[in-house]
């Protein structure tokens, strides 16, 4: 499988897309430094989907921005690299970063209405996003528009290209936005959290049009969701972040069958379905630490069960099972022999 | 039906815009302008038993949260009759009226938007019992911090403005306002929908632990199925204002009669499917403005080509019962 490859650089250095190594952004506020994202690494291959799934504040769609070249000021990339399609863009500059957005890499953001200039109709934005990137006429510029509308199932393209944000239902605006995320047939789109403000059967029909486009043209999607269960039905593999770290990275069926990491089996069994219906969900108890007050060790060690001593000692990224893929932080990951034993 | 805490016969909840005074003038002169109306609740008929938890889903716009504000006197109902414990409410003394208000308390849904930023929590939950003389306001510390207690919250904070506190406290405090004026019957309008999925676990946890100490009844309103699957007795599903299915909750998930509930079940996301094919129910939710004729659901439904003498374009379906406590409104019932 190819999902397998994925988290071995080097070997699949090759095919991906996307590679991140170490990548480190830091906050540098008046109340100290914010580790925001803090040594994450990954892989995503062409056509391939990679659900990066964690709670407010864990650093998730920092870490979409700093491949999209989006973080401001106090926030830095300190250190690590990004290489896209074999090509490293960590120290691009601003002009280098611009050619390269809505070019080769696109993203597509939770709130639709905040991403779409009100005063403009749609036609204005969608074809400013292509003369932007490559000289072409007005005329073939609106006809790939066209082209983009009617891929994402807004019917009647033509008159919805003449219409302003407003006049588009929530669903419609965002399938505007990922229309416009494809004008220019990217290597990778990096969707944070697009569905999360849409109806049941509308998400349906926006995850309908991502898998059918990333199967179709063989693009790679990074999915910044919080909801695993989204994950579950879409994603190739996923990584678990919390307080900034990946703390749990592998094939999705295998992640979600076996969690190894404490948290991400508290995720998993706090979800309502999980549970006998009517009796107390499982919970995490604690909240999600402030990013300032973290210090060394384990992160996730106020709210764990299995914390012990070894715990102030920040853990390291590694296998404990046979499959190489399947990494976790964690010195005491809920490993398969136990659960054989427990059963 | 001695046992019904509340029953609502027949509710309407139109929302009117009436024309300005230029749109007067400009119709007089023969515009074709015409005053809007949104018709966000069409008669419904809904029965909440004591010590009940019933789910209301639908989708936004489906009327759910102004059917929720109905319930506990927010809105005036524009038609039919809502009936507390027996009695008809318009029948009712303005005593017996603030008896009954005290008795439904509603949580909502923003945790942000729902407090007084300028309150210390203090007063946002000790104020209602010392207006409605259940404390004195000398007792007011000692309730608060009971109260703050039963909800999880550490009464050392009550000092602190809602600022101070995260977005699960928060919810915890909203909870913890109605609670103060102890009622039997809470409104829970999407209470956890703004909360981290850790979180979500703990409030909900809450809320099952606070129905069994206090023996409260729920109308828990919410778009998450899998939430009111887990908390509810009862499922009512509405679409555009009108209720489409209503079952006890185990049987409508599991055999789920109308097309929109069939639809609504398979686009839930599940952590058991892998690598799924999404399809979609096809179309857009319909302006509440304009409804479709007949069956509010007919433009996305994929029987309604089925049904003899396109009945489903122009004759609504009747809510009828298709087994026992289970109601359902669609043609093919038939």
């Amino acid at each position: 499988m190819l999902v397998f490859g994925n988290f071995m650089p080097g070997i699949s250095a090759m095919s991906a897309v996307l590679q991140v190594e170490n990548l480190r952004t830091h906050f540098f506020t008046k109340a100290g430094v914010v580790k925001a994202v803090d040594d994450v690494s990954f892989s995503i291959d062409k056509g391939q989907i990679l659900g990066l799934v964690g709670e407010s504040g864990s650093g998730k769609s920092m870490t979409g921005y700093s491949i999209m070249g989006l973080i401001d000021s106090p926030g830095r990339v300190i250190e690590g690299r990004i290489v896209l399609n074999g090509q490293d863009v960590t120290g691009y500059s601003a002009e280098q970063w611009r050619s390269l957005r809505g070019n080769r890499v696109a993203m597509i953001f939770q709130d639709p209405m905040m991403t779409l200039n009100p005063v403009l109709r749609i036609d204005t934005q969608m074809i400013e996003a292509i003369t932007a990137h490559e000289k072409i006429t007005r005329e073939a510029a609106r006809a790939r528009c066209r082209n983009a509308l009617s891929q994402v199932g807004i019917p009647s393209p033509d008159e919805r290209l003449m219409a302003y944000p407003h006049q588009f239902s929530g669903g419609m605006r965002q399938r505007v936005a990922i229309a416009i995320a494809l004008l220019n047939k990217p290597d990778l789109i990096i969707c944070d959290e697009p569905t999360t403000a849409l109806d049941v059967t509308i998400q349906g029909q926006i995850l309908y049009e991502m898998q059918k486009l990333c199967r179709e043209s063989g693009t790679a999607l990074m999915w910044i969701t919080h909801d695993l269960s989204v994950v579950a039905g879409l994603a190739d593999s996923v990584a678990v972040m919390y307080a900034g770290k990946i703390v749990e990275q592998g094939g999705t069926a295998e992640l979600l069958d076996h969690p190894l990491h404490p948290y991400t089996k508290g995720l998993l069994d706090s979800v309502p379905s999980r549970n006998v219906k009517g009796r107390p969900l499982k919970q995490i108890p604690g909240m999600t630490p402030s990013l300032l007050k973290i210090g060394n060790g384990c992160a996730f060690r106020e709210r764990c069960m299995r914390r012990t001593n070894e715990c102030e000692v920040a853990p390291p990224f590694t296998s404990p099972e046979l499959n190489a893929s399947h990494k976790v932080r964690c010195f005491h990951p809920h490993v398969s022999t136990e659960e054989a034993l427990t059963a | 039906m001695s046992t019904s805490l509340l029953e609502l016969k027949n509710i309407s909840k139109r929302f009117e815009k009436k024309l300005d005074i230029a749109g007067r003038f400009a119709r007089s002169l023969g515009a074709g302008l015409k005053e809007e109306t949104v018709h966000a609740v069409d008669h419904v008929d809904l029965t909440i038993n004591k010590g009940e938890v019933v789910g209301l889903v639908g989708e936004s716009g489906c009327g759910k949260s102004t059917l929720g504000r109905v319930v506990v006197g927010l809105h005036q109902q524009s038609e039919g009759e809502k009936f507390w414990r027996g009695k008809n409410v318009a029948a009712m003394t303005a005593d017996e009226k603030r008896a009954m208000q005290l008795e439904a308390q509603m949580i909502f849904q923003d945790p942000y938007a729902s407090l007084n930023p300028r309150y210390r929590v203090e007063n946002i939950i000790g104020e209602a019992p010392v207006v409605h003389g259940i404390i004195n306001a000398k007792d007011k510390s000692a309730y608060v911090a009971e109260v703050m207690q039963r909800v999880g919250l550490d009464p050392a904070l009550s000092r602190r403005f809602p600022h101070q506190f995260s977005g699960g406290q928060r919810a915890r405090i909203g909870i913890a306002r109605a609670l103060a004026v102890k009622p039997n019957f809470l409104v829970c309008d999407e209470a956890v929908a703004a909360l981290d999925v850790s979180i979500q676990a703990q409030v909900l946890n809450l809320f099952i632990k606070l129905r069994e100490e206090l023996n409260l009844t729920y109308l828990f309103i919410s778009h998450d199925l899998g939430v009111v699957r887990h908390l509810s007795d009862r499922v009512v599903i509405m679409y555009l204002g009108r209720v489409v299915e209503t079952a006890p909750a185990d049987e409508l998930f599991t055999q789920p009669n109308h097309p929109y509930t069939q639809g609504l079940l398979a686009e839930v996301p599940s952590l058991t499917v892998r690598k799924k094919d999404f399809v979609a129910i096809k179309g857009e939710i319909p302006s509440p403005l304009n409804p479709p004729t007949g069956c509010h659901f007919h433009p996305r439904c994929p029987h309604a080509a089925s049904v003899p003498g396109n009945k489903c374009k122009t004759e609504q379906p009747l809510l009828k019962q298709i087994a026992v406590n289970r109601f359902s409104a669609c043609h093919l019932n038939q």
